[in-house]
């Protein structure tokens, strides 16, 4: 093989050339010049500017999670490496792939408190999966191979790659991704055969079972939810899902119970709290998930699916632990089934279903009806409508209007739904829209928002003008944190401690000093047009939906309370307070 | 759920690369995790190991968190439960500086000897001993050494390995 020279900044865009990277999503500043010069001089790969890193870091999660693949994060040192932490921390939570470039201060400046110097790799060590500082330009290409190979495979998450600039500047070597294996990293993705074996005789032999499934069965690949798909209809069992893990199974079909945990439906809580057989896949056992720990489906026998062995056993004790990816072991799990055949108690089967129905019947996602005022379940129901058959996908920012998307929108299938889930970063969700539209130019991409939140990444409005990218803000405008507003009211004596917005923009204004389109919405009669316009126009838009201000999102686990422990709605109360444990719970 | 604390020594072979330390320590930290002692070196100089020994304590599910998350790190090679796996041999070093005069100074010299420790320095005012064994044995010398002048103390931290003829 004939060595190819080139300097550091070349060998980082063959590199991310030769990974099938087609954007990168970043801010330049001294740090990255090198790079930036790089990039001015090919074609090969585009990049989009931002307005802030941390829109830099969710709008490569937007577009990872809508596509499967990895994005690809460019920033400078210090302030722009600060400023991605909160977006690796967020994609380290919900394991999404990602590489992130940071430029650094010059070798021979490192710990001299150098102008933008700060300890990057210090710093991101514990919201990275990895993290690599280059001292030698010989070793970047395989570096940047191998970030690649760190983020995408086995339990997926964030890699920095700390550049200091003179190894940009320097001349080195470039190996391609065919030279390039890491020494030890090979996640287990394989299933060991007998235990699946084992879990199909438990599945089959179940009476109360239900399959818990999340955001693993998403980052397996959309094969893994045709898998699911296959597998809950082989077996007839009832299915729910986590936030993270909503598409993997259609959720207009029957055996869905909608989401589960703090804000999921009745029926999925008091399922997975009755269950004699779990089956998780690609799920953790959140705690937003579980509620109360001691109290979590005592009766239920276990089997957990994950790729990663620390999620095994972590809070929840299972009797069947199986390590593997969620496809492979779907696979499996299918082939066994059809080679076996098993005989499933039907009777059993019925008796459950039936059960289930009657929590169904409950309707526990029902809300007061009214003209009055815009209830933000009813603008939803409505958008849900407008975008039914469309290719569209939604992002969300944190609160309220988060938990009542992922209720009443309908998710028929995996990479669709951007959400963040276990960090909960408000400012989330513009970014990562702008993220997906980048990956589908075409597609429809909306992001569900509240007015607090939208506010913390508003400045991507201009990234959006900026690449004519389509994308919609649909905020369910309710002048308060909503959700910090129920927890006070629920939990805090109704004390509203700074959680009314007392000076809100003008969010149609806004949206037309950024050259996009606002539209307002302040009575029911005026929302379908709202929408249809929304949708139709071929811009950057902000609708602004007025809605009832003091609406709670329900059903609710409070803290440290159990499945079953669930409210309905506003007519019931706490009973006793929560107790003191359950109040200090986040 | 089993509640009983349990202590493990736990062997992790790392490749010894800038900041992997830190990654172990990080972890530790961030989880919530007791760290009793932990050592660390190379082992092998051309594939670029190192091995660290962790002494740890925590319940049953706690230990096998700790494993697992040690595990998942990249640079981490391999995890052994050196506690779990059976027989094993831990061994720590301790420099024991003890000053004073007359009875006392005498009554160390001749414990030091029981235990067989090394004179390392002498004066005739102080002596610093180099004690091996296990954990246990050095904190037995240890408080004893208290009572009989101790000024100052390093210790390694504990290394182990299992016994029998199979490597790590
Ligand atoms: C960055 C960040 N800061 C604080 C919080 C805590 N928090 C969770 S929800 C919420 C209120 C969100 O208000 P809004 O965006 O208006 O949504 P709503 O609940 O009203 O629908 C806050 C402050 C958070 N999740 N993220
Ligand atoms: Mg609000």
């Amino acid at each position: 093989m004939s060595e190819t020279h080139l300097t550091g900044a070349e060998i980082v865009l063959r590199a991310l050339r030769d990974q099938g990277v087609e954007v990168i999503f970043g801010y330049p500043g001294g740090a990255v010049l090198p790079i930036y010069d790089a990039i001015f001089r090919q074609n090969a790969i585009r990049h989009i500017l931002v307005r802030h890193e941390q829109a830099a870091v969710h709008a490569a999660e937007g577009y990872a999670r809508s596509t499967g693949k990895v994005g690809v994060v460019l920033v400078t040192s210090g302030p722009g490496a600060t400023n991605a932490v909160t977006g690796l921390t967020d994609a380290l939570l919900d394991s999404i792939p990602i590489v992130c470039l940071t430029g650094q201060v010059p070798t021979h400046l490192i710990g001299n408190d150098a102008f933008q110097e700060c300890d990057t790799t210090g710093i991101t060590r514990p919201c990275t999966k990895h993290n690599y500082l280059v001292k030698d330009v010989n070793q970047l290409a395989r570096i940047v191979h191998e970030a690649f190979h760190v983020a995408r495979s086995g339990r997926p998450g964030p890699v920095v790659i700390d550049l200091p600039k003179d190894i940009q500047f320097a001349d080195g070597v470039y190996v391609g991704p065919e030279h390039v294996q890491h020494k030890t990293y090979r996640p287990q993705t394989k299933p060991d055969r007998a235990k699946v074996e084992q879990a199909v005789e438990m599945i089959a032999r179940a009476k109360r079972p239900i399959f818990y499934t999340g955001g693993g069965v998403i980052n397996s690949g959309p094969r893994a939810s045709a898998l699911l798909t296959e597998l809950v209809r082989l077996t007839g069992y009832p299915v729910t899902n986590t936030l993270m893990g909503l598409g993997a199974y259609p959720a207009s079909d029957r055996q869905f119970l909608g989401m589960l945990g703090m804000h999921g439906t009745y029926e999925a809580n008091l399922a997975m709290h009755g269950c004699d057989v779990m089956v998780a896949i690609g799920s953790r056992f959140d705690d937003r998930v579980t509620g109360r720990l001691n109290a979590f489906s005592p009766g239920s026998a276990k089997i957990h699916v994950d790729i990663d062995p620390s999620s095994i056993n972590k809070s929840v004790r299972v009797d069947l632990p199986i390590v593997g990816d969620c496809e492979a072991f779907l696979e499996m799990a299918l082939e066994i089934w059809r080679e076996r055949k098993p005989r499933i108690d039907k009777d059993a089967l019925a008796a459950w279903w039936r059960q289930i129905e009657e929590w169904r019947a409950k309707r526990c996602l029902s809300y007061e009806k009214t003209d009055r005022v815009i209830k933000p379940q009813y603008a939803l129901e409505r958008l849900r409508e407008h975008i039914r058959g469309k290719d569209a996908y939604i992002s969300t920012e944190v609160g309220q209007h988060q938990m009542w998307a992922a209720q009443f929108l309908p998710f028929e299938e995996p990479n669709r739904w951007l959400t963040s889930g276990g960090l909960g970063t408000m400012g989330y969700g513009l970014p990562a829209a702008i993220g997906a539209q980048i990956a589908h130019p075409n597609a429809l991409c909306i992001d569900v928002a509240g007015e607090a939140s939208i506010l913390m990444n508003i400045q991507e409005m201009s990234t959006a003008l900026q690449y004519r990218l389509p994308v919609k803000v649909f905020i369910l405008n309710n002048q308060w944190m909503g959700m910090v507003r129920q927890w006070q009211e629920l939990l805090h004596g109704e004390r509203y401690s700074e959680s009314y917005s007392e000076a809100l923009p003008d969010f149609v204004k806004l949206a037309e000093a950024f050259g996009g389109v606002g539209l307002r919405a302040t009575k029911t009669s005026e929302l379908d047009d709202v929408i249809r316009t929304m949708i139709e126009t071929p811009r950057p838009v902000i609708a602004d939906i007025c809605v009832d201000q003091k609406e709670n999102c329900f059903p609710m686990i409070p803290g440290g309370k159990a499945h079953n422990e669930i409210l309905l709605g506003p007519s019931e109360t706490l009973g006793e307070a929560t107790p003191e444990e359950g109040m200090v719970l986040v | 759920m089993d509640t009983t604390i349990e202590r493990h020594t736990i062997a992790v072979l790392v490749d010894n690369e800038p900041g992997v330390l830190a990654r172990v320590i990080g972890l530790f930290s961030g989880r919530g995790y007791n760290i009793e002692s932990l050592t660390v070196a190379e082992v092998e100089r051309d594939r670029g190991l190192s091995r660290i020994t962790i002494v740890t304590s925590g319940t049953p599910m706690i230990i096998e968190q700790i494993k697992a998350q040690l595990s998942r790190l990249v640079p981490v090679h391999k995890v052994r439960d050196l506690t779990e796996e059976g027989p094993h041999i831990e061994r720590e070093l301790a420099l024991v500086k003890v000053a004073g005069m007359g009875d006392k100074r005498i009554e160390a010299l001749r414990i030091a000897d029981i235990f067989k420790a090394v004179v390392l320095d002498a004066t005739l005012s102080s002596f610093v001993f180099e004690l091996t064994g296990t954990s246990d044995d050095l904190d037995r010398f240890i408080e004893l050494m208290r009572q009989l002048g101790l000024v100052e103390l390093s210790r390694t931290g504990a290394v182990a390995m299992s016994r029998g003829s199979e490597g790590l």
